[in-house]
């Protein structure tokens, strides 16, 4: 199931599937490590409910929703 | 001659007449990796921190000496890449591009190397001599982490050294394979390949690249073909050739429709599909990656329900322990500056007035005494932030705060220097390189200073027990804090809606695993911004006191509306043993603060105080506050040693009872309330505005900074005052 990486609750895991997001941002995230075919699982949200906890190939990192809702994941 | 054979010949020319070789060795890596503690390894006490010209970013070098080679250690800005997103990544790149160091060591993070290998593939890209510094491997080797080395190596064409930088061990290691890497002098094979299809354009555009002019031969042509493609911005600002960047546009399209992706989402996924070959192929996982301690403590602490109470009372705690601690030293610091102006009055035959005395005395030993005695505060605070920020914690805190920030249009990385601010706006400033995006980097630093500074505090401490009564001085002290963070929100949304006007920016940030800090990293980065206070203190606190000092002892009077000298003289001529003695030296006590009140009104302060009078007046000052904030102006430290001089009360600090009663009779709450707020609101010092001058890299923003600042005051204040007296509040 593809679903935008906005959508994953805490605990599930995916592939990243496409990353449609243009501009800076989404390059530093194709440098960090999000390109098609990436393991990636979403751990919690902040308390306030924004951004998101994400870990992929070792480590942690932390996105926003709204960066988070331009890229496509297939649920594992 | 190719890069490989001119870079030999300078090697070769590099030997001096002693035998020794000299070589330059870059350090890269990204944040987080251990970068700066093998740098300090390497060079330990020979370091020197510069700038690199032009932008705000460190330049630390430092040298090193091993088996007959001296080495020029250059540690470069941490990155994630050489794609030039920020400043720190522009003075990377250039770096490699213009000096070519000898060697480039990639510092890698043994526990995530596969972001950690993107920047070498992109420094290999660039035909920089690589040796892989394997750090942290004690960590991964905890976690079932297994490398064979020598495959790895092979297949990242690359010499890669083990190490445990936090104990210091693999350094010599690394010195050897440095060395070795140096007398090859070969450039390292491009070791990516990325698929035929890019492979092609690549190919094609490089071609195009080698035939045009000499301009392009600083760079390797696959390179500049690569970042082409990558649609790196800088890059083709870089190009004049149209025909070059006309043919990266259509290779770029053309790639899109035959791989379905962007060309830049192509070039990024090959890269890290060669590094995960390579991973996968020479790294074996022992044990399944499970919950390590990292994930533990996360639970809890960034918890839904737990995560920001548990951060408020971290906050909490700091401030509580900042002041607790910090009083016994304070103590010591007065006692001593207390000691050493007598010391230096001594040298002087007793009661003679003389102007070099006062100087140094009133002037210099008060002023500076003034700033010093703060330092335990200023230092506690930067202790906890560096402890904070060394074990990890930081991070966590940017992430919880960050809806808060988004909504004022900024950034979970701005929390951080608004916390130094409440220590001390100076280094506060200096942290906000943190912040990538320009925009949001300026609002923090200009809104920065409504954070009640640290040299804010005796002037609250004087005058809040003066005016009101006991259980109304904790929660006044918080409404001007409080006061201080409301401002600031609502002037970084004003500025994000007017001046600063852009998107918000996103918020990207790696966690990076818990770890305890190690003393040597605390003690650092705590000195590092002690020492500015403290320079401060030395050099333009000490400034404006001679300048203070000088402006309200002159011009003297000497002709006084009453006579002084005589009516003293009478009373001490009267009988001593007069009941009334005691009485008798009050009398002449008065007398002689009267005579310094006058003597004051005459001097160049004095008269500016008065002439400020039309400015002061509807805030509801006077003009003897007006004086003591000529020199607040400069310095908010300086402000009750003012006072203590206007009103005639010799020492005065902010302890000084005597002081405080005059205050209260002289002034109404209100108008006390007032002058916390003109202090708080208007600029700090002017060590804070020549510090954003320097960050921002402009004066436009520093004045910008100092007007909003001053009107602001002026008008908040203006208002306080005059609705307060309307409604005679705090009047009685």
């Amino acid at each position: 199931m593809t679903v935008n990486l906005n959508e994953v609750r805490p605990g599930q895991q995916g592939l990243v599937e496409r990353v449609n997001g243009t501009g800076q941002i989404f390059k530093r995230l194709l440098e960090m490590g999000v390109t098609p075919g990436a393991h990636i699982e979403m751990r919690r949200l902040a308390p306030l409910g924004d951004p998101m906890e994400l870990r992929l190939r070792g480590y942690h990192l932390t996105l926003r929703k709204e960066e988070a809702a331009k890229i496509a994941v297939t649920l594992l | 001659m190719s890069l490989a054979e001119s870079s030999t010949i300078q090697a070769a020319e590099m030997v001096t007449a002693a035998g020794l070789r000299h070589i330059k060795v870059a350090l890269a890596g990204n944040p987080n990796a251990g970068k700066t503690t093998i740098f300090n390894n390497l060079t330990g006490m020979r370091q020197h921190v510069g700038n690199y010209p032009g932008v705000t970013v460190e330049k630390k070098t430092g040298t090193c000496r091993h088996e007959g080679t001296r080495m020029e250690v250059v540690d470069l800005p941490g990155t994630y890449s050489l794609t030039a997103h920020s400043a720190d990544e522009m003075v990377a790149r250039d770096f490699i591009i213009n000096e070519k160091p000898d060697v480039v060591v990639v510092v890698l993070d043994a526990s995530n190397l596969e972001r950690n290998l993107y920047l070498a593939t992109q420094l290999m890209e660039l035909n920089a001599p690589l040796v892989l510094a394997l750090n942290m491997s004690d960590l991964a080797k905890a976690r079932g982490v297994e490398f064979d080395i020598g495959q790895l190596s092979e297949l990242l064409g690359a010499p890669i050294v083990p190490m445990i930088g936090h104990r210091n061990q693999g350094t010599s290691e690394l010195l050897d394979a440095v060395v070795a890497k140096a007398a090859q002098k070969r450039p390292a094979r491009a070791a990516v390949r990325y698929g035929e299809d890019l492979e092609g354009e690549i190919a094609g555009i490089s071609q195009l690249i080698a035939n045009d002019g000499a301009q392009l031969r600083r760079y390797p042509a696959r390179w500049l073909a690569i970042k082409l493609l990558e649609g790196d911005t800088d890059v083709e600002g870089r190009i004049d050739s149209q025909e070059i960047l006309a043919a990266a546009g259509k290779s770029a399209e053309h790639l899109e429709t035959v791989c379905g992706q962007r060309s830049e989402v192509i070039v990024a996924d090959q890269r890290y599909g060669f590094i995960s070959g390579a991973c996968t192929e020479a790294i074996r996982s022992t044990v399944e990656a499970r919950h390590n301690m990292s994930d533990k403590i996360d639970t809890v602490v960034t918890n839904r329900v737990l995560g920001l109470p548990i951060f408020f009372g971290l906050m909490y705690l700091v401030f509580v322990l900042t002041f607790t601690l910090g009083d016994p030293p304070m103590g010591w610091i007065e006692s001593l500056f207390g000691w050493l102006g007598e010391a230096v009055a001594a040298l002087w035959p007793m009661g003679s007035p003389s102007a070099l005395k006062s100087l140094l005395v009133d002037g210099v030993i008060g002023g500076v005494g003034g700033v010093i005695v703060f330092l335990p505060n200023i230092v506690l605070l930067f202790l906890a932030i560096s402890i904070l920020e060394d074990s990890g914690y930081m991070a966590r805190a940017a992430f919880m705060i960050d809806r808060l920030m988004h909504k004022i249009g900024l950034h979970g990385k701005s929390f951080i220097p608004m916390l130094i601010g409440f220590g001390c706006s100076v280094p506060a400033i200096m942290a906000t390189r943190t912040i990538e995006n320009t925009k949001d980097r300026l609002t923090t630093m200009l809104v920065i200073p409504l954070m009640s500074c640290g040299a804010r505090l005796p002037i609250y401490a004087l005058i809040i027990p003066a005016f009101f009564p006991h259980t109304w001085q904790a929660p006044m002290l918080l409404t001007i804090y409080v006061t201080g963070l409301i401002l600031a929100i609502c002037g970084a949304k004003l500025l994000k809606a007017t001046l600063l006007k852009g998107d918000a920016p996103p918020f990207v940030m790696e966690l990076p695993p818990y770890r305890v800090p190690t003393l040597k990293g605390m003690f650092l980065h705590t000195w590092e911004r002690s020492w500015l206070y403290l320079k401060k203190a030395g050099t333009i606190i000490l400034g404006i006191s001679i300048i203070l000092w000088g402006l309200t002892s002159y011009p003297k009077k000497t002709a006084f509306d009453r006579d002084y000298e005589a009516e003293i003289a009478q009373l001490e001529s009267s009988d001593q043993s007069d009941a009334k003695a005691g009485s008798v030296e009050e009398t002449i006590a008065e007398l002689e603060q009267a005579r310094q009140a006058e003597e004051l009104a005459y001097t160049s302060a004095g008269r500016i105080g008065h002439g400020l009078e039309p400015v002061l007046k509807p805030m509801g000052f006077d003009w003897k506050i007006g004086t003591a904030l000529i020199g607040a102006f400069a310095a908010k430290e300086v402000f009750v040693a003012q006072m203590g001089i206007v009103y005639s009360v010799g020492e005065a600090d902010e302890e000084s009872d005597s002081l405080r009663s005059r205050l209260a009779q002289s002034y109404t709450p209100l108008q006390a309330f007032c002058i916390m707020l003109f202090c708080l609101v208007s600029a700090p010092c002017m060590a804070t505005i020549a510090m954003t001058k320097r960050e921002s890299n402009s004066w436009k923003w520093a004045l910008l900074q100092f007007g909003g600042l001053t009107a602001l005051a002026f008008l908040l204040t203006t208002a306080v005052y005059q609705v307060g007296s309307l409604l005679t509040i705090g009047t009685g």
